[in-house]
């Protein structure tokens, strides 16, 4: 199992023909993404195979609107590509087509606009992901996003680690550093940078708390505003399994907007200190070091990672080995071979992981 | 982005937003003129100076000579980042505060010890205050919407004020489907006391200030203090704005606002190449893709007993030229003793990465320690490129172990 998304989502792209939206429908088909449609106003009733290098797997139908698209298709999630200055446009046009999930990359998107936004989802019968986020991603189901698939890790029967994130590349460091040793992931969703997004981090963590093959969550926020506190007092209440959290930015300076729209720390309010003490009471493992997520992870699992992964001395980052060999290959369009994932496991953080480096995958491996 | 007060108090003015009578000043010799020409000769007895610069507590804030760091004085007194002038010759005295002040630079709770210099000043009528307040318009990121906060403690900082009498702010959430509404704005001004005609007056200020956040894309619009006047009126005594960036494309006028001047010549720099780089006061520089992982680089700098010289996100599409402008902005930090290049190449690929930073190598004198670390797609041809270039990097494959030898380097310093 997973959330919010799985292998029978049937994902339809508003912006299919831009060059960011053809360059990863194709990269979301190739990875085995039921991307069954496409909105580009004014291109209804053609069909887009991609172009160039980005050919897709196969043609994908577009539509005028969005609704047209979910008509014809079924779609029930919506990614979005479109420039910052159509974004909340786009994001109001899924949810008037009442899209159940809708995930929006696009990074920029003005304040103003995701306040429209904000009020429109209240009541609506959608679910909004980001904007400037990397999307969502179920191993071997779904990668709806810009992340690399090749380093995600899917479950085997005894489940996995439930990720979220304000960030997108350290999301994708989480990632390697647990599937480095073996630990596959339900599902991860990367909730996005800025000030106002749509699904925040208790959200996430519910839905992971609720699904039984979710062994353990990992939480990565950064400095400015506190949802990761309202995400712990939740955690503290209602979540039995074990949780990892790690803050971005305990170096930043009051003030300054750290890339992220939303990453500022403004009235003294909003630093990492403050958020990694208030998680820690929570009982939250926080680690300081972006480095030892991946360790921690296992060792907060203890035993249960043995469930997860038959590998007991994986809570010790050096072992696991069946799950992890058999998990490790999202591997439909895997050209390397197979056994790295267990080479990778047994010499854990200190050799350059072979695992995930097969890397010809997330780049246009697949050309046609 | 952030504006100054002169500029900000022109734009609430085109709505209608009542502020003091005010002239930017650029030079002594026009203060002393314009005091003269424009208040002094028009029977306005009183003016204030007001010090122009992108940060707060500029009243307290102390003026010194920029070589000797001197404070400086006027008539045996202290010249601060505001003065209120109003006794005799008021044109004379404004030109000589105005001289001591122009070129120098203010300390200010809000600039560090370093000060920034005063180039610009602003002379406004003096007003006869009866009362003074604090009103506020922000985002309220927990519920996603604006608030506007008012409070009788005018003057103070908001955040102390939050500290140690929370109770004296009071909110108001502005509603999407609503919009900002009289009987909002009365519940405000009535919190604050304000009865009758001034009642009134707050009433309009508030809905014309909702307005102008709004239709300027504000991300904070400040007025501390508000201020009531004998005669009733409410006036915007003071106005800090602050744009939010991501629309600022709707806003091309907003280009001109922008000073040069209060923003660090590397940023500067970085931000024509669309590069997100921050120049902070460590040794260690470090160049990372993505946000988050460029905050966390930060931090392992620190755990490594480091200090962080920058913050760099050179981003999704890190091209080879985009790694050899950001490699080159980096390095033209001379405080910086040692590099830390971590990418993880999901989009990006780790080989081009290792192109552009081999190709700003040459371009650029490498004289102190680089630690590169490439992980993610294409890392093992990205290392092999790395070792066969000849030059002398030190290359970690994981995060843990590039940050042990981060430490090593630091240790070593």
């Amino acid at each position: 199992m997973s959330v919010l998304v799985n292998k029978k989502t049937k994902v339809l792209v508003q912006g299919i023909t831009g060059n960011e939206g053809t360059f990863h429908a194709s990269q979301m088909l190739a990875y085995g993404t039921q991307v069954v449609a496409g909105v580009t106003p004014g291109k209804g009733g053609t069909k887009y195979s991609g172009k160039d290098e980005n050919t897709f797997v196969r043609p994908v139908p577009v539509f005028n609107s969005v609704s047209d698209a979910v008509k014809a298709t079924g779609a029930d999630c919506s990614i979005i590509f479109v420039p910052a200055p159509l974004a909340g446009d786009a994001i109001l046009e899924a949810i008037a087509a009442e899209v159940p999930l809708i995930i929006c990359i696009t990074e920029g998107v003005p304040v103003r606009d995701m306040i429209t936004v904000a009020s429109a989802l209240e009541g609506s019968k959608s679910r909004l992901i980001g904007p400037n986020c990397p999307g969502i991603i179920t191993p071997d189901g779904a990668k709806i996003g810009i992340m690399p698939g090749f380093i995600f890790t899917p479950t085997g029967k005894d489940g996995g680690v439930g990720l979220v994130s304000r960030s997108g590349t350290l999301t994708y460091e989480a990632v390697k550093q647990m599937s480095d040793i073996g630990i596959p992931q339900t599902t991860a969703i990367g909730i996005g940078g800025d000030p106002i997004i749509g699904t925040q981090f208790i959200d996430a963590i519910k839905l992971f708390n609720e699904d039984p093959e979710t062994k353990a969550i990992v939480m990565i926020g950064e400095i400015g505003g506190n949802a990761e506190e309202i995400a712990a007092e939740y955690i503290k209440k209602h979540v039995k399994k074990p949780v990892v959290g790690f803050i971005a930015g305990q170096t930043a300076p009051p003030g300054r907007r750290m890339g992220h729209a939303g990453a500022i720390i403004s009235g003294g309010k909003g630093t990492a200190a403050e958020k990694m003490a208030i998680m820690r009471k929570a009982g939250i493992h926080v680690v300081e070091s972006p480095a030892t997520i991946g360790v921690t992870v296992a060792k907060a699992l203890g035993s249960s990672i043995s469930s997860a992964t038959p590998a007991k001395a994986a809570a010790k980052a050096t072992a696991p080995k069946a799950a992890a060999a058999k998990t490790a290959a999202p591997a439909k369009a895997q050209t390397a071979p197979k056994p790295t994932a267990a080479k990778a496991a047994t010499s854990a953080k200190t050799t350059p992981v072979k695992a995930a480096v097969p890397a010809p995958k997330a780049a246009p491996a697949k050309k046609k | 982005m952030n504006i100054h007060e002169f500029q900000a108090k022109e734009l609430l003015r085109k709505y209608g937003i009542p502020v003091p009578f005010g002239k930017m000043i650029a030079n002594a010799s026009d203060a002393g003129e314009i005091t003269h020409n424009e208040f002094a000769a028009k029977g306005i007895t009183t003016v204030v100076l007001k010090s122009q610069i992108h940060a707060g507590g500029r009243g307290k804030g102390v003026v010194s000579d920029v070589h000797t760091n001197l404070p400086m004085e006027v008539d045996g007194k202290q010249v601060r980042g505001v003065t209120v002038i109003r006794e005799g010759n008021i044109a004379d005295k404004a030109y000589h505060i105005a001289k001591a002040t122009q070129g120098n630079k203010l300390v200010t709770i809000q600039t560090g010890a370093e000060g920034k210099i005063v180039r610009r000043m602003l002379v406004e009528e003096g007003l006869n205050i009866a009362r003074e307040f604090y009103l506020s318009i922000l985002l309220d990121r927990q519920v996603s919407k604006n608030v506007i906060m008012v409070s009788t403690e005018g003057g103070m900082e908001i955040e102390e004020v939050a500290e140690h009498h929370p109770e004296k702010i009071v909110r108001v959430h502005i509603e999407p489907k609503m919009g900002f509404r009289s009987f909002q704005a009365r519940e405000l001004g009535t919190a604050l006391g304000l009865t009758g005609e001034a009642l009134k007056n707050f009433i309009d200020f508030a809905i014309k200030l909702v307005k102008a956040y709004d239709e300027l894309d504000c991300s904070m619009l400040e007025v501390n203090p508000l201020v009531l006047t004998a005669d009733n009126r409410i006036v915007a005594l003071d106005a800090k704005v602050n744009f939010d960036d991501n629309a600022l494309y709707r806003h091309p006028e907003y280009k001109e606002l922008r000073d040069l001047d209060e923003e660090e010549a590397l940023e500067i720099e970085a931000s024509k190449y669309d590069l997100n780089y921050i120049k902070l006061d460590g040794n260690v520089g470090c160049m990372v893709n993505g946000a988050g992982l460029a905050m966390a680089t930060m931090d392992v700098i620190q755990l490594a007993g480091g200090k962080p010289a920058n913050f760099l996100d050179v981003g999704g599409t890190a091209t080879a030229d985009r790694i050899a402008n950001a490699f080159r902005i980096m390095l033209s930090d001379k405080s910086v003793k040692a590099v830390f290049i971590n990418i993880f190449g999901g989009i990006v690929r780790c080989d081009r990465v290792a192109n552009g930073i081999i190709q700003a190598s040459k371009q650029v004198d490498l004289t102190v320690p680089c630690i590169i670390r490439l992980d993610g797609t294409n890392a093992i041809e990205a290392r092999e490129i790395l070792e066969k270039s000849g030059l002398k990097f030190s290359v970690g494959s994981t995060l843990q172990e590039a940050a042990a030898k981060v430490k090593a380097t630091v240790d070593a310093l």
